[in-house]
């Protein structure tokens, strides 16, 4: 939902980073705004991934110019279990097992640390159980899950659901979703952006990063961005995704070609 | 008052093993030489134990003669830690289990009395037996406690054994467990240890004509100048025997793991099937750990795999803690839990109610 009037979220400015000695980001800008879903799409090694994981903190990571302004906070000054507890939710392309920490346990931790956050009260083991077991609906999600370890022996779809069970207890502001649509099946993919859909509301906000169409089929992005060689190429609405799928991404050769910039470089 | 390094030698008979034995390369006595030369006078902790249905005591004149089978059968008779205990007025608790046993805890306080303490435990698992069966150690003072158990497993015979043994940074312990098992039979052995000056653990273990199933699993923590070693042995003496072996550390501190696991597939061990894995954690840059498989093996139809890792605490899994608001020490305190939580929640279920987490992990405030 696109309102004009509708307070920044997030705002990226001219963002550069690199991982080891290698620059991926450069120069990134992307402003959004309160009830927006924006997708970004592009190829592999167009920077999409880089993209979430800087702006989660990762610590493989670093920004070498340029800034992220979050809330009016500066984003790029806090760590990153301050940035989720401010309710910024990364969720995972793969996310990780932890053998040994119950999925439960860890759910719970994390749901209290981002109340306290909010100045509210944290819940115990048996207030906590009630909330996660009114979540698990979102996902569909079986409460065996509850009593593993942290995605271990998760199949695929149940590590992604998962996710999106641990964004419905977080109550993001602005939720980046990383390539939330790979390694499922249409079921699963329908089941996770249900879920989405249910969390996605007038006061916060949605940055799903995808390859393809299908997720954008069932999830409508208000913005669509284009990114190559490190930068948001071209906007459009959620017909610029439809085009992409039929066109595919030679253009973006041309475009970059144009820029003074060799098509390599996209890799 | 003889000095305690002739004094040991004295109890053992043949002297103190050196770092040029093998099997003693890695870990030195020091501890052990440091205590004071007297055999532990504590009140004997076999003397008010009450017995569970299905359990009964084994006569005195058979239980040479069973230590004996079994010692000989798992190589462990010429072994250091058996001779220093023999050798140190052990006291002795003989038990048979008939049918399905109701679980049974064993507790050695050694507490802070000084000196040697020695036990002995024989166990047999009639055809079909089942017991679980969780061995507590303990000390608070400057002592060492030596145990040296011996079970032999009936056809069929399931035992669930659990050793655990928070220890005290002033305190030894030696425990040498010689199991032999009949065909068909299942061992599941658990050991968790923790903050010994000195621990030195010696599983050897017998499948004496194969085609029995073995499970170790083995958290070891090291802190401070705290030394650790487990060397396991697994004997294959027939064919279709399984071992299933994870042998976990964490090593922080000036602290030092040694791990040695012996896998002996001779030719009549065909179709044997093995697996060994070492896991270990280094928190501290001064932290030791040593890790050695020792696959000796000749039948040519087999399965042996075998692997080690010694890493820190995962990257990967740590952010992904925190980025769920999970600050990082507590998701480091959460990792290292876990990590352990593996191993812990296969010992006996008796277990829980004793919180093995927090007896081991000494957790900083």
């Amino acid at each position: 939902m696109i309102r004009p009037d509708a307070p920044v979220l997030l705002e990226i400015c001219d963002l550069h980073a690199r991982v080891e000695e290698q620059p991926i980001l450069k120069g990134v800008n992307l402003t959004i705004r309160a009830g927006e879903i924006h997708a970004v799409m592009g190829r592999n090694g167009s920077g999409k991934s880089t993209l979430s994981k800087v702006l989660a903190g990762h610590p493989a990571y670093t920004v070498t110019a340029g800034s992220v302004s979050y809330m009016g906070a500066d984003l790029l000054e806090l760590a990153p279990e301050q940035r989720s507890r401010l309710g910024l939710f990364l969720g995972f392309q793969y996310p990780v097992e932890i053998p040994g920490v119950s999925n439960l346990e860890f759910l719970r931790v994390s749901t209290n640390a981002r109340r306290a956050q909010r100045g509210e009260e944290e819940l115990d083991t048996f207030a906590f159980e009630d909330l996660v077991r009114e979540r698990l609906k979102v996902v569909q999600m079986d409460p065996a899950f509850l009593d593993r370890s942290v995605n271990e022996g998760f199949s695929g779809g149940e590590k992604k659901r998962n996710e999106i069970l641990q964004m419905a207890l977080l109550e993001p502001l602005v939720a980046i979703l990383d390539e939330t649509d790979s390694g499922l099946d249409i079921d699963a993919l329908r089941i996770v952006a249900d879920g989405v859909n249910q969390l996605a509301g007038p006061d916060n906000a949605t940055l799903l990063i995808t390859h393809y169409q299908r997720l954008l089929d069932l999830i409508t992005p208000d913005y669509v961005h284009v990114m190559a060689a490190g930068r948001i190429l071209r906007t459009g609405g959620k017909e610029l995704a439809l085009e992409l799928e039929r066109t595919g991404y030679e253009w973006v050769d041309q475009e970059l070609t144009s820029l003074g910039r060799e098509p390599a470089e996209v890799l | 008052m003889p000095n305690t390094a002739d004094w040991l030698t004295q109890l053992a008979g043949v002297p103190l093993p050196g770092r040029s034995q093998e099997e003693w390369r890695f870990t030195g006595l020091a501890a052990l030489e440091a205590l004071a030369p007297e055999l532990w006078s504590g009140v004997d902790p076999f003397a008010q134990l009450s017995l569970p249905a299905g359990i009964s005591r084994i006569g005195a004149d058979q239980v040479q003669g069973l230590q004996q089978q079994v010692l000989k059968a798992t190589g462990g008779s010429d072994a250091w830690s058996v001779r220093l205990n023999q050798g140190a007025s052990p006291r002795c608790l003989a038990l048979r289990v008939a049918g399905a046993a109701d679980p049974l805890q064993l507790h050695f306080d050694a507490g802070a009395a000084p000196g040697l303490l020695a036990l002995q435990l024989v166990l047999v698992l009639e055809e079909g037996a089942s017991l679980d069966l969780l061995i507590q150690h303990g000390s608070s003072g400057p002592n060492a406690t030596s145990l040296v158990a011996v079970v032999q497993l009936g056809r069929g015979a399931q035992l669930n054994l659990g050793l655990l043994a928070p220890g005290d940074a002033s305190a030894s312990l030696l425990s040498h467990l010689s199991i032999s098992q009949a065909p068909a039979s299942s061992l599941q052995l658990t050991t968790a240890v923790g903050g010994w000056a000195l621990s030195r653990l010696e599983p050897c273990i017998s499948q004496l004509d194969g085609a029995a199933q073995t499970r170790l699993r083995a958290l070891q923590l090291v802190d401070g100048q705290e030394l650790a070693d487990t060397h396991s042995q697994v004997r294959f003496e027939g064919p279709d025997g399984q071992l299933d072996q994870l042998h976990k550390v964490v090593a922080d501190g000036a602290g030092r793991s040694v791990f040695n696991g012996a896998v002996r597939v001779p030719r009549s061990a065909q179709q044997t099937n093995a697996a060994q894995l070492s896991r270990s954690l280094l928190l501290s840059d001064r932290a030791r750990v040593d890790t050695k498989p020792e696959l000796e093996i000749v039948a040519d139809d087999v399965k042996c795999a075998h692997g080690a890792t010694i890493s820190r605490l995962q990257q990967n899994e740590l952010f992904y803690l925190q980025s769920r608001g999970i600050g990082a020490e507590q998701a480091s305190r959460l990792l290292l839990r876990g990590y352990c939580e593996e191993v812990l929640r296969e010992l006996p279920a008796a277990a829980a109610a004793l919180n093995p987490l927090k007896l081991l992990l000494r957790e900083h405030p």
